[in-house]
Protein backbone atom coordinates (compact mmCIF):
# COMPACT_ATOMS: atom_id res chain seq x y z
CA UNK A 1 0.00 0.00 0.00
CA UNK A 2 1.44 3.46 -1.32
CA UNK A 3 0.00 6.40 1.63
CA UNK A 4 -0.22 9.91 1.16
CA UNK A 5 0.09 11.73 4.46
CA UNK A 6 -0.65 15.21 3.76
CA UNK A 7 1.98 15.73 1.24
CA UNK A 8 2.72 19.07 0.12
CA UNK A 9 5.13 20.19 -2.97
CA UNK A 10 6.06 23.71 -3.06
CA UNK A 11 8.86 25.21 -5.89
CA UNK A 12 11.06 27.59 -4.81
CA UNK A 13 8.84 30.38 -6.63
CA UNK A 14 5.74 29.96 -4.55
CA UNK A 15 4.28 27.87 -7.09
CA UNK A 16 1.94 25.16 -5.06
CA UNK A 17 2.41 21.88 -7.02
CA UNK A 18 0.69 19.54 -4.74
CA UNK A 19 -1.66 20.60 -1.71
CA UNK A 20 -1.53 18.81 1.25
CA UNK A 21 -2.59 15.55 -0.64
CA UNK A 22 -3.95 12.68 1.18
CA UNK A 23 -4.73 9.51 0.29
CA UNK A 24 -4.01 5.35 0.06
CA UNK A 25 -3.45 3.58 -3.38
CA UNK A 26 -3.96 -0.09 -1.91
CA UNK A 27 -2.21 -3.17 -2.50
CA UNK A 28 -2.96 -4.85 -5.48
CA UNK A 29 -5.28 -2.53 -7.24
CA UNK A 30 -4.68 0.22 -9.70
CA UNK A 31 -5.15 3.45 -8.12
CA UNK A 32 -5.73 6.61 -10.87
CA UNK A 33 -4.18 9.98 -10.58
CA UNK A 34 -6.21 12.07 -13.54
CA UNK A 35 -7.00 16.00 -14.05
CA UNK A 36 -6.66 18.52 -16.11
CA UNK A 37 -2.70 19.90 -16.93
CA UNK A 38 -0.99 21.37 -13.87
CA UNK A 39 -3.04 19.43 -11.37
CA UNK A 40 0.54 17.58 -9.66
CA UNK A 41 -0.24 14.73 -10.51
CA UNK A 42 2.72 13.50 -12.39
CA UNK A 43 4.63 15.72 -9.26
CA UNK A 44 2.78 13.23 -6.97
CA UNK A 45 3.67 10.17 -8.76
CA UNK A 46 7.30 11.21 -8.84
CA UNK A 47 7.37 11.36 -5.36
CA UNK A 48 6.31 8.04 -4.91
CA UNK A 49 9.95 7.08 -6.15
CA UNK A 50 11.75 10.36 -4.81
CA UNK A 51 12.48 11.94 -8.32
CA UNK A 52 11.14 14.70 -6.74
CA UNK A 53 11.12 15.33 -2.76
CA UNK A 54 8.07 16.77 -0.94
CA UNK A 55 8.01 19.84 0.62
CA UNK A 56 5.94 18.78 3.57
CA UNK A 57 4.23 15.00 4.62
CA UNK A 58 5.49 11.94 4.28
CA UNK A 59 4.75 9.21 1.62
CA UNK A 60 4.57 5.41 2.94
CA UNK A 61 5.36 2.55 1.24
CA UNK A 62 3.74 -0.42 2.94
CA UNK A 63 4.43 1.82 6.11
CA UNK A 64 7.70 2.57 5.61
CA UNK A 65 8.55 6.57 4.76
CA UNK A 66 10.44 6.50 1.17
CA UNK A 67 12.10 9.14 2.39
CA UNK A 68 14.20 6.77 4.53
CA UNK A 69 15.50 4.76 1.28
CA UNK A 70 18.38 5.88 -0.63
CA UNK A 71 16.75 6.69 -3.94
CA UNK A 72 18.41 4.17 -6.39
CA UNK A 73 17.60 1.61 -4.19
CA UNK A 74 13.87 2.64 -3.56
CA UNK A 75 13.82 3.03 -7.53
CA UNK A 76 14.94 -0.67 -8.35
CA UNK A 77 12.08 -2.24 -6.12
CA UNK A 78 9.19 0.19 -8.21
CA UNK A 79 8.48 -0.30 -11.94
CA UNK A 80 8.18 3.02 -13.65
CA UNK A 81 6.54 3.51 -17.30
CA UNK A 82 6.66 6.74 -18.82
CA UNK A 83 4.88 8.06 -21.75
CA UNK A 84 8.06 7.95 -25.02
CA UNK A 85 8.74 4.69 -23.21
CA UNK A 86 12.36 6.09 -22.46
CA UNK A 87 13.74 2.49 -23.80
CA UNK A 88 17.73 3.18 -24.06
CA UNK A 89 18.33 3.83 -28.35
CA UNK A 90 21.80 2.45 -27.44
CA UNK A 91 20.47 -1.06 -25.57
CA UNK A 92 18.92 -4.14 -27.44
CA UNK A 93 15.68 -5.07 -26.76
CA UNK A 94 16.24 -7.78 -24.66
CA UNK A 95 18.90 -5.88 -22.79
CA UNK A 96 16.41 -2.68 -21.76
CA UNK A 97 14.02 -5.37 -20.48
CA UNK A 98 16.77 -6.70 -18.73
CA UNK A 99 17.92 -2.85 -17.12
CA UNK A 100 17.08 -3.58 -13.39
CA UNK A 101 17.77 -6.97 -13.18
CA UNK A 102 21.60 -6.03 -14.67
CA UNK A 103 21.52 -3.22 -12.12
CA UNK A 104 20.68 -5.41 -9.12
CA UNK A 105 23.73 -7.64 -10.32
CA UNK A 106 21.51 -10.92 -11.74
CA UNK A 107 24.10 -12.30 -13.78
CA UNK A 108 23.77 -11.83 -17.81
CA UNK A 109 22.01 -15.33 -18.45
CA UNK A 110 19.39 -15.02 -15.73
CA UNK A 111 18.40 -11.21 -16.67
CA UNK A 112 18.32 -12.39 -20.20
CA UNK A 113 16.35 -15.34 -19.61
CA UNK A 114 13.79 -13.28 -17.37
CA UNK A 115 13.24 -10.43 -20.18
CA UNK A 116 12.90 -13.39 -22.94
CA UNK A 117 10.08 -14.50 -20.46
CA UNK A 118 8.64 -10.71 -20.37
CA UNK A 119 9.00 -10.44 -24.00
CA UNK A 120 6.64 -12.60 -24.57
CA UNK A 121 3.83 -11.83 -21.16
CA UNK A 122 3.52 -8.73 -22.84
CA UNK A 123 2.55 -10.23 -25.98
CA UNK A 124 5.67 -9.25 -28.27
CA UNK A 125 7.43 -11.63 -30.70
CA UNK A 126 10.44 -12.89 -29.26
CA UNK A 127 12.29 -12.12 -32.39
CA UNK A 128 11.78 -8.30 -31.98
CA UNK A 129 14.68 -9.47 -28.71
CA UNK A 130 17.70 -8.25 -30.62
CA UNK A 131 16.40 -5.41 -32.46
CA UNK A 132 17.25 -2.01 -31.06
CA UNK A 133 13.97 0.14 -30.25
CA UNK A 134 14.09 2.67 -33.09
CA UNK A 135 12.97 -0.49 -35.13
CA UNK A 136 9.92 -1.37 -33.28
CA UNK A 137 6.28 1.01 -34.03
CA UNK A 138 5.32 2.67 -31.03
CA UNK A 139 2.64 0.52 -29.39
CA UNK A 140 5.28 -2.36 -29.13
CA UNK A 141 7.79 0.39 -28.00
CA UNK A 142 5.06 0.84 -25.04
CA UNK A 143 5.17 -3.03 -24.58
CA UNK A 144 8.43 -3.34 -24.15
CA UNK A 145 8.79 -0.34 -21.73
CA UNK A 146 5.92 -2.19 -19.54
CA UNK A 147 8.13 -5.02 -19.81
CA UNK A 148 11.41 -3.31 -18.51
CA UNK A 149 9.32 -2.19 -15.46
CA UNK A 150 8.15 -5.75 -14.73
CA UNK A 151 11.66 -7.33 -15.16
CA UNK A 152 12.44 -6.86 -11.36
CA UNK A 153 8.84 -8.55 -9.97
CA UNK A 154 8.58 -4.99 -8.59
CA UNK A 155 5.62 -5.39 -6.46
CA UNK A 156 4.81 -1.64 -7.16
CA UNK A 157 4.40 0.22 -10.42
CA UNK A 158 4.27 3.70 -11.40
CA UNK A 159 2.74 4.51 -14.93
CA UNK A 160 3.04 8.09 -16.02
CA UNK A 161 0.49 8.95 -19.04
CA UNK A 162 1.94 5.73 -20.65
CA UNK A 163 -0.16 5.05 -23.87
CA UNK A 164 -0.73 8.69 -24.42
CA UNK A 165 1.48 9.27 -27.45
CA UNK A 166 0.29 6.15 -29.39
CA UNK A 167 -3.16 6.32 -31.98
CA UNK A 168 -6.54 5.34 -30.45
CA UNK A 169 -6.57 1.86 -31.73
CA UNK A 170 -3.12 0.89 -29.99
CA UNK A 171 -4.04 2.71 -26.97
CA UNK A 172 -7.04 0.65 -26.42
CA UNK A 173 -5.09 -2.49 -27.12
CA UNK A 174 -2.46 -1.63 -24.56
CA UNK A 175 -5.00 -0.63 -22.00
CA UNK A 176 -6.78 -4.45 -22.20
CA UNK A 177 -3.36 -5.93 -22.39
CA UNK A 178 -2.74 -3.92 -18.96
CA UNK A 179 -5.78 -5.36 -17.78
CA UNK A 180 -5.06 -8.95 -18.44
CA UNK A 181 -1.25 -8.39 -16.89
CA UNK A 182 -3.27 -7.12 -13.89
CA UNK A 183 -5.52 -10.24 -13.50
CA UNK A 184 -2.28 -12.00 -13.68
CA UNK A 185 0.16 -10.07 -11.00
CA UNK A 186 -1.94 -7.63 -9.21
CA UNK A 187 0.69 -5.60 -8.76
CA UNK A 188 0.21 -2.41 -7.01
CA UNK A 189 -0.04 0.64 -9.73
CA UNK A 190 -0.38 4.27 -9.89
CA UNK A 191 -1.55 5.24 -13.08
CA UNK A 192 -1.42 9.02 -14.25
CA UNK A 193 -3.58 10.49 -17.00
CA UNK A 194 -5.16 13.90 -18.11
CA UNK A 195 -7.41 10.99 -20.05
CA UNK A 196 -10.93 10.48 -17.86
CA UNK A 197 -11.92 7.55 -20.50
CA UNK A 198 -8.79 6.03 -19.36
CA UNK A 199 -9.01 6.57 -15.71
CA UNK A 200 -12.42 5.17 -15.55
CA UNK A 201 -11.59 2.01 -17.93
CA UNK A 202 -8.30 0.89 -15.58
CA UNK A 203 -9.03 2.44 -12.14
CA UNK A 204 -10.25 0.41 -9.28
CA UNK A 205 -10.16 3.66 -7.53
CA UNK A 206 -9.83 7.35 -9.51
CA UNK A 207 -8.45 9.94 -7.68
CA UNK A 208 -9.53 13.09 -9.32
CA UNK A 209 -6.95 16.51 -8.45
CA UNK A 210 -7.76 19.57 -9.93
CA UNK A 211 -5.32 22.47 -10.58
CA UNK A 212 -3.20 23.60 -7.42
CA UNK A 213 -2.69 19.72 -6.76
CA UNK A 214 -5.41 19.55 -3.88
CA UNK A 215 -8.12 16.32 -4.11
CA UNK A 216 -11.36 17.00 -5.42
CA UNK A 217 -12.57 13.31 -5.04
CA UNK A 218 -11.48 9.94 -4.58
CA UNK A 219 -13.95 6.89 -5.43
CA UNK A 220 -14.19 3.81 -7.41
CA UNK A 221 -15.41 4.39 -11.15
CA UNK A 222 -18.97 3.53 -10.73
CA UNK A 223 -19.46 6.04 -8.38
CA UNK A 224 -17.38 8.74 -9.65
CA UNK A 225 -20.03 8.64 -12.96
CA UNK A 226 -23.16 8.24 -10.54
CA UNK A 227 -22.28 10.76 -7.69
CA UNK A 228 -19.52 13.06 -8.30
CA UNK A 229 -18.24 15.68 -5.47
CA UNK A 230 -18.88 18.84 -7.22
CA UNK A 231 -19.06 21.16 -10.55
CA UNK A 232 -15.60 20.89 -11.20
CA UNK A 233 -15.70 17.08 -11.08
CA UNK A 234 -18.89 16.43 -12.96
CA UNK A 235 -17.54 19.01 -15.75
CA UNK A 236 -14.16 17.11 -15.93
CA UNK A 237 -16.04 13.89 -16.42
CA UNK A 238 -17.85 15.54 -19.58
CA UNK A 239 -21.28 15.22 -20.88
CA UNK A 240 -22.06 11.84 -21.33
CA UNK A 241 -22.07 10.60 -17.86
CA UNK A 242 -25.01 8.51 -18.01
CA UNK A 243 -24.38 6.27 -20.98
CA UNK A 244 -20.40 5.52 -19.77
CA UNK A 245 -22.77 4.65 -16.37
CA UNK A 246 -23.61 1.73 -18.39
CA UNK A 247 -20.06 0.25 -19.05
CA UNK A 248 -20.12 -0.80 -15.32
CA UNK A 249 -23.75 -2.33 -15.94
CA UNK A 250 -23.19 -6.40 -17.24
CA UNK A 251 -25.17 -7.88 -19.88
CA UNK A 252 -26.07 -11.06 -17.88
CA UNK A 253 -29.32 -10.20 -16.95
CA UNK A 254 -30.38 -9.08 -20.01
CA UNK A 255 -33.28 -11.23 -21.53
CA UNK A 256 -32.76 -12.97 -25.45
CA UNK A 257 -34.74 -14.19 -27.84
CA UNK A 258 -34.00 -16.88 -29.83
CA UNK A 259 -37.02 -17.26 -32.36
CA UNK A 260 -36.11 -13.78 -34.20
CA UNK A 261 -33.12 -15.90 -36.50
CA UNK A 262 -33.00 -17.83 -39.60
CA UNK A 263 -30.90 -19.61 -41.65
CA UNK A 264 -28.57 -17.66 -44.31
CA UNK A 265 -30.63 -17.63 -47.50
CA UNK A 266 -33.78 -19.49 -45.71
CA UNK A 267 -37.41 -18.24 -45.93
CA UNK A 268 -38.59 -15.40 -43.39
CA UNK A 269 -41.96 -16.29 -41.09
CA UNK A 270 -44.55 -15.08 -38.74
CA UNK A 271 -45.06 -10.84 -39.25
CA UNK A 272 -41.37 -10.01 -37.59
CA UNK A 273 -40.52 -6.91 -38.96
CA UNK A 274 -36.74 -7.80 -39.30
CA UNK A 275 -34.86 -11.12 -38.92
CA UNK A 276 -31.52 -12.15 -38.30
CA UNK A 277 -29.82 -14.73 -40.99
CA UNK A 278 -27.45 -16.50 -39.65
CA UNK A 279 -24.76 -18.27 -41.69
CA UNK A 280 -23.79 -22.09 -41.52
CA UNK A 281 -20.67 -21.49 -39.04
CA UNK A 282 -23.01 -19.64 -36.47
CA UNK A 283 -22.19 -16.51 -37.07
CA UNK A 284 -24.64 -13.29 -37.78
CA UNK A 285 -24.59 -12.80 -41.50
CA UNK A 286 -27.46 -9.21 -41.11
CA UNK A 287 -30.61 -8.31 -40.39
CA UNK A 288 -33.79 -9.22 -43.36
CA UNK A 289 -36.65 -7.05 -43.59
CA UNK A 290 -39.87 -8.25 -44.23
CA UNK A 291 -41.42 -8.05 -47.66
CA UNK A 292 -38.19 -6.01 -49.22
CA UNK A 293 -36.08 -8.40 -49.92
CA UNK A 294 -32.31 -7.51 -50.97
CA UNK A 295 -29.34 -7.52 -49.38
CA UNK A 296 -28.97 -8.06 -45.21
CA UNK A 297 -27.97 -5.48 -43.42
CA UNK A 298 -25.50 -4.97 -41.21
CA UNK A 299 -25.79 -6.77 -37.87
CA UNK A 300 -24.56 -4.66 -34.30
CA UNK A 301 -23.05 -7.61 -32.09
CA UNK A 302 -22.00 -7.34 -28.45
CA UNK A 303 -20.37 -10.56 -26.27
CA UNK A 304 -23.15 -11.29 -24.11
CA UNK A 305 -22.04 -11.78 -20.69
CA UNK A 306 -18.44 -9.84 -21.35
CA UNK A 307 -19.34 -6.64 -22.80
CA UNK A 308 -21.36 -4.05 -20.73
CA UNK A 309 -24.59 -2.63 -21.22
CA UNK A 310 -23.00 0.31 -23.17
CA UNK A 311 -21.69 -1.80 -25.67
CA UNK A 312 -25.31 -3.82 -26.25
CA UNK A 313 -27.07 -0.41 -26.36
CA UNK A 314 -24.03 0.64 -28.81
CA UNK A 315 -24.96 -2.81 -31.20
CA UNK A 316 -28.77 -1.94 -30.86
CA UNK A 317 -27.91 1.54 -32.49
CA UNK A 318 -26.17 0.08 -34.97
CA UNK A 319 -28.80 -2.35 -36.49
CA UNK A 320 -31.50 -1.28 -38.41
CA UNK A 321 -33.89 -3.53 -36.49
CA UNK A 322 -33.11 -1.79 -33.19
CA UNK A 323 -32.23 -4.95 -31.74
CA UNK A 324 -28.67 -6.24 -30.56
CA UNK A 325 -27.43 -9.11 -31.56
CA UNK A 326 -25.98 -11.31 -28.74
CA UNK A 327 -22.75 -13.55 -29.54
CA UNK A 328 -20.37 -15.66 -27.53
CA UNK A 329 -16.57 -15.56 -27.56
CA UNK A 330 -16.39 -16.92 -30.53
CA UNK A 331 -18.81 -14.46 -32.62
CA UNK A 332 -21.86 -17.16 -32.65
CA UNK A 333 -25.25 -16.04 -32.00
CA UNK A 334 -26.57 -17.10 -28.94
CA UNK A 335 -29.47 -14.39 -28.95
CA UNK A 336 -30.81 -11.04 -29.70
CA UNK A 337 -32.18 -8.56 -27.23
CA UNK A 338 -34.77 -6.46 -28.55
CA UNK A 339 -35.34 -2.81 -27.62
CA UNK A 340 -37.91 -4.08 -24.84
CA UNK A 341 -35.55 -5.89 -22.84
CA UNK A 342 -33.08 -3.25 -23.35
CA UNK A 343 -34.94 -1.01 -22.11
CA UNK A 344 -36.30 -3.37 -19.24
CA UNK A 345 -32.33 -3.61 -18.33
CA UNK A 346 -32.03 0.04 -18.32
CA UNK A 347 -34.66 0.64 -16.30
CA UNK A 348 -33.85 -1.67 -13.49
CA UNK A 349 -30.29 -0.37 -13.92
CA UNK A 350 -31.55 3.02 -13.07
CA UNK A 351 -33.51 1.65 -10.37
CA UNK A 352 -30.34 -0.13 -8.87
CA UNK B 1 78.50 9.58 -54.52
CA UNK B 2 79.09 12.06 -56.98
CA UNK B 3 76.85 11.22 -59.57
CA UNK B 4 74.22 13.73 -58.95
CA UNK B 5 71.36 13.27 -56.13
CA UNK B 6 69.93 10.29 -55.11
CA UNK B 7 66.36 9.13 -56.16
CA UNK B 8 63.07 8.87 -53.75
CA UNK B 9 63.78 5.12 -52.72
CA UNK B 10 67.61 5.44 -52.07
CA UNK B 11 67.19 8.38 -49.96
CA UNK B 12 64.62 6.91 -48.04
CA UNK B 13 66.91 3.51 -47.69
CA UNK B 14 69.83 5.68 -46.53
CA UNK B 15 67.84 7.75 -44.40
CA UNK B 16 65.12 5.36 -42.39
CA UNK B 17 67.15 4.01 -39.47
CA UNK B 18 70.58 5.80 -39.29
CA UNK B 19 70.62 5.40 -35.65
CA UNK B 20 71.01 9.34 -35.10
CA UNK B 21 68.46 11.76 -34.36
CA UNK B 22 66.65 12.88 -37.31
CA UNK B 23 66.41 9.82 -39.32
CA UNK B 24 62.92 9.74 -40.92
CA UNK B 25 61.50 6.52 -38.49
CA UNK B 26 62.88 9.10 -35.26
CA UNK B 27 60.79 11.78 -36.47
CA UNK B 28 57.69 9.68 -37.26
CA UNK B 29 57.73 8.18 -33.66
CA UNK B 30 58.00 12.21 -32.63
CA UNK B 31 55.56 13.23 -35.11
CA UNK B 32 53.03 10.25 -33.56
CA UNK B 33 53.85 11.38 -29.64
CA UNK B 34 53.33 15.19 -30.67
CA UNK B 35 50.09 14.61 -32.63
CA UNK B 36 48.32 11.62 -30.07
CA UNK B 37 49.52 13.19 -26.58
CA UNK B 38 46.92 15.92 -27.15
CA UNK B 39 44.35 13.95 -28.37
CA UNK B 40 44.11 11.91 -25.85
CA UNK B 41 45.34 14.90 -23.23
CA UNK B 42 42.23 16.42 -24.51
CA UNK B 43 39.88 13.91 -24.51
CA UNK B 44 41.01 13.76 -20.88
CA UNK B 45 40.45 16.84 -20.21
CA UNK B 46 37.20 18.06 -21.84
CA UNK B 47 35.27 14.84 -20.62
CA UNK B 48 35.51 16.43 -17.39
CA UNK B 49 35.40 20.11 -18.65
CA UNK B 50 32.31 19.16 -20.84
CA UNK B 51 30.39 17.43 -17.91
CA UNK B 52 31.04 20.53 -15.81
CA UNK B 53 29.52 22.89 -18.21
CA UNK B 54 26.63 20.44 -18.24
CA UNK B 55 26.35 20.44 -14.59
CA UNK B 56 26.44 24.35 -13.98
CA UNK B 57 25.21 25.88 -17.55
CA UNK B 58 27.07 29.23 -16.95
CA UNK B 59 30.12 27.45 -17.11
CA UNK B 60 29.65 26.98 -20.64
CA UNK B 61 29.74 30.54 -22.71
CA UNK B 62 32.83 31.65 -21.01
CA UNK B 63 34.58 28.14 -21.73
CA UNK B 64 33.73 27.67 -25.00
CA UNK B 65 34.55 31.51 -25.70
CA UNK B 66 38.10 31.27 -24.11
CA UNK B 67 39.21 28.06 -26.32
CA UNK B 68 37.31 29.23 -29.18
CA UNK B 69 40.03 32.16 -28.34
CA UNK B 70 42.75 30.13 -27.91
CA UNK B 71 41.55 28.03 -31.03
CA UNK B 72 41.75 31.69 -33.20
CA UNK B 73 45.84 32.46 -31.97
CA UNK B 74 47.99 30.86 -34.73
CA UNK B 75 50.15 28.08 -33.47
CA UNK B 76 53.58 29.68 -34.39
CA UNK B 77 53.59 32.52 -31.59
CA UNK B 78 51.84 30.11 -29.02
CA UNK B 79 55.10 27.85 -29.82
CA UNK B 80 56.63 31.08 -29.38
CA UNK B 81 55.47 32.23 -25.97
CA UNK B 82 55.88 28.36 -24.59
CA UNK B 83 59.54 28.69 -25.31
CA UNK B 84 59.89 30.49 -22.36
CA UNK B 85 58.43 28.13 -19.95
CA UNK B 86 58.96 25.23 -21.76
CA UNK B 87 61.94 25.10 -23.88
CA UNK B 88 62.31 23.65 -27.04
CA UNK B 89 61.01 20.20 -25.83
CA UNK B 90 58.10 18.28 -27.48
CA UNK B 91 55.87 19.37 -24.45
CA UNK B 92 55.66 22.86 -26.26
CA UNK B 93 54.04 21.97 -28.99
CA UNK B 94 52.08 19.58 -27.08
CA UNK B 95 50.28 22.27 -25.21
CA UNK B 96 48.96 24.48 -27.72
CA UNK B 97 47.76 21.01 -29.66
CA UNK B 98 46.21 19.68 -26.46
CA UNK B 99 44.25 23.27 -26.01
CA UNK B 100 43.27 23.11 -29.70
CA UNK B 101 41.61 19.50 -29.09
CA UNK B 102 39.57 20.97 -26.45
CA UNK B 103 38.21 23.68 -28.15
CA UNK B 104 36.90 21.06 -30.70
CA UNK B 105 36.01 18.34 -27.90
CA UNK B 106 34.57 20.65 -24.96
CA UNK B 107 31.41 21.15 -27.59
CA UNK B 108 31.69 17.73 -29.33
CA UNK B 109 30.81 16.34 -25.19
CA UNK B 110 27.95 19.34 -24.39
CA UNK B 111 26.30 18.50 -27.35
CA UNK B 112 26.82 14.36 -27.96
CA UNK B 113 25.65 14.59 -24.22
CA UNK B 114 22.97 17.35 -24.49
CA UNK B 115 21.30 15.33 -27.62
CA UNK B 116 20.42 12.42 -24.67
CA UNK B 117 16.46 12.38 -24.90
CA UNK B 118 15.00 13.72 -21.44
CA UNK B 119 12.88 10.65 -21.21
CA UNK B 120 15.63 8.55 -21.53
CA UNK B 121 17.47 9.94 -18.71
CA UNK B 122 14.22 10.05 -16.70
CA UNK B 123 13.54 6.73 -17.19
CA UNK B 124 17.38 5.74 -16.18
CA UNK B 125 17.09 7.51 -12.69
CA UNK B 126 13.81 6.20 -12.21
CA UNK B 127 14.94 2.71 -12.93
CA UNK B 128 17.70 2.98 -10.93
CA UNK B 129 20.78 4.46 -11.59
CA UNK B 130 23.46 6.15 -9.70
CA UNK B 131 24.38 9.11 -11.28
CA UNK B 132 27.71 7.88 -12.29
CA UNK B 133 26.44 4.79 -13.78
CA UNK B 134 24.27 6.66 -15.70
CA UNK B 135 26.83 8.73 -16.99
CA UNK B 136 28.80 5.80 -18.18
CA UNK B 137 26.37 2.82 -18.91
CA UNK B 138 23.93 5.67 -21.10
CA UNK B 139 24.77 9.29 -21.50
CA UNK B 140 28.01 8.48 -22.91
CA UNK B 141 27.52 6.04 -25.05
CA UNK B 142 24.77 7.70 -26.81
CA UNK B 143 27.10 10.84 -27.06
CA UNK B 144 29.83 8.45 -28.53
CA UNK B 145 29.02 9.31 -32.30
CA UNK B 146 29.16 12.96 -31.88
CA UNK B 147 32.45 13.20 -29.84
CA UNK B 148 34.47 10.23 -32.16
CA UNK B 149 33.40 13.11 -34.37
CA UNK B 150 35.04 15.39 -32.79
CA UNK B 151 37.92 13.07 -31.95
CA UNK B 152 38.40 12.52 -36.24
CA UNK B 153 38.80 15.91 -37.07
CA UNK B 154 40.81 16.55 -34.08
CA UNK B 155 43.33 13.92 -34.42
CA UNK B 156 43.95 14.93 -38.53
CA UNK B 157 44.13 18.35 -37.57
CA UNK B 158 47.02 17.31 -34.83
CA UNK B 159 48.32 15.45 -37.87
CA UNK B 160 48.95 18.12 -39.69
CA UNK B 161 49.63 20.69 -36.97
CA UNK B 162 52.20 19.13 -35.50
CA UNK B 163 54.53 20.05 -38.60
CA UNK B 164 54.48 23.75 -37.82
CA UNK B 165 56.59 23.15 -34.84
CA UNK B 166 59.80 22.48 -36.67
CA UNK B 167 59.94 26.60 -36.52
CA UNK B 168 61.01 26.25 -32.82
CA UNK B 169 62.96 22.94 -33.91
CA UNK B 170 60.00 20.43 -32.61
CA UNK B 171 57.99 19.55 -35.79
CA UNK B 172 58.23 15.73 -36.15
CA UNK B 173 58.02 14.93 -39.98
CA UNK B 174 57.68 18.78 -40.48
CA UNK B 175 61.71 18.36 -39.85
CA UNK B 176 61.66 17.10 -43.36
CA UNK B 177 60.25 20.34 -44.81
CA UNK B 178 62.86 22.85 -43.18
CA UNK B 179 65.27 20.92 -43.97
CA UNK B 180 64.52 20.46 -47.44
CA UNK B 181 64.01 24.38 -47.57
CA UNK B 182 67.62 25.23 -46.80
CA UNK B 183 68.71 22.72 -49.14
CA UNK B 184 66.30 22.68 -51.89
CA UNK B 185 66.07 18.41 -52.72
CA UNK B 186 62.83 17.11 -53.11
CA UNK B 187 62.63 13.85 -51.45
CA UNK B 188 62.38 14.79 -47.69
CA UNK B 189 59.40 16.81 -49.30
CA UNK B 190 57.35 14.02 -50.60
CA UNK B 191 58.35 12.18 -47.96
CA UNK B 192 57.00 14.38 -45.10
CA UNK B 193 53.63 14.82 -46.91
CA UNK B 194 53.57 10.98 -47.66
CA UNK B 195 54.00 9.73 -44.40
CA UNK B 196 51.62 12.97 -42.61
CA UNK B 197 49.00 12.38 -45.17
CA UNK B 198 49.27 8.47 -44.22
CA UNK B 199 49.09 8.76 -40.21
CA UNK B 200 46.14 10.80 -40.41
CA UNK B 201 44.26 8.26 -42.91
CA UNK B 202 45.54 5.47 -40.53
CA UNK B 203 44.21 7.52 -37.93
CA UNK B 204 40.87 8.61 -38.76
CA UNK B 205 40.59 4.87 -40.10
CA UNK B 206 41.15 3.43 -36.35
CA UNK B 207 38.82 6.33 -35.69
CA UNK B 208 36.04 4.86 -37.37
CA UNK B 209 36.36 1.18 -36.29
CA UNK B 210 36.50 2.54 -32.90
CA UNK B 211 33.22 4.15 -33.77
CA UNK B 212 32.04 0.97 -35.56
CA UNK B 213 32.67 -1.30 -32.79
CA UNK B 214 31.70 1.34 -29.96
CA UNK B 215 28.20 2.04 -31.46
CA UNK B 216 26.53 -0.80 -33.23
CA UNK B 217 23.05 0.64 -33.13
CA UNK B 218 24.08 3.21 -35.41
CA UNK B 219 25.37 0.77 -37.73
CA UNK B 220 21.47 -0.52 -38.03
CA UNK B 221 19.86 2.62 -37.70
CA UNK B 222 22.10 3.87 -41.08
CA UNK B 223 20.91 0.54 -42.56
CA UNK B 224 16.93 0.87 -42.41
Amino acid sequence: MITFDAVTKRYPDGTVAVDALSLEARTGEITVLVGPSGCGKTTSLRMINRMIDPSEGRILLDGTPVQSVDPPVLRRGIGYVIQQAGLFPHRKVVDNIATVPYLLGWDRKRARGRAMELLERVGLDPGLAERYPFQLSGGQQQRVGVARALAADPPVLLMDEPFSAVDPVVRTSLQDELIRLQAELNKTIVFVTHDIDEAIKLGDQVAVLRVGGTLAQLADPKTLLAEPADDFVREFLGRDRGIRRLQFISTDRLRLRTDLTVAEGGEGHGDEPWLLAVGSDGRPVGWLARGRPGEPEPAGTYRHGRDSMRAALDAALLSPSGHAVAVDEHGKVVGVATRQALDEALTEAADG
Amino acid sequence: MGDGPPSLWEWIARNWDTGRAGSIKDLLGDHLLMSLVPVVAGLALALPLGLACIRWRLLYQPTSALFNVLYALPSLPLFMMLISATGLSPVTVIIPLTFYAMAVLIPAVVDGIGAVPDHVRQSAVAMGFTPLRRLVRVELPIAAPVVIAGLRVVAVSSISLVSVGALIGQGGLGMLFTRAYQNPFLPPVVVGIGLIVLLALVADGLLVLAQRLLTPWERARRAT
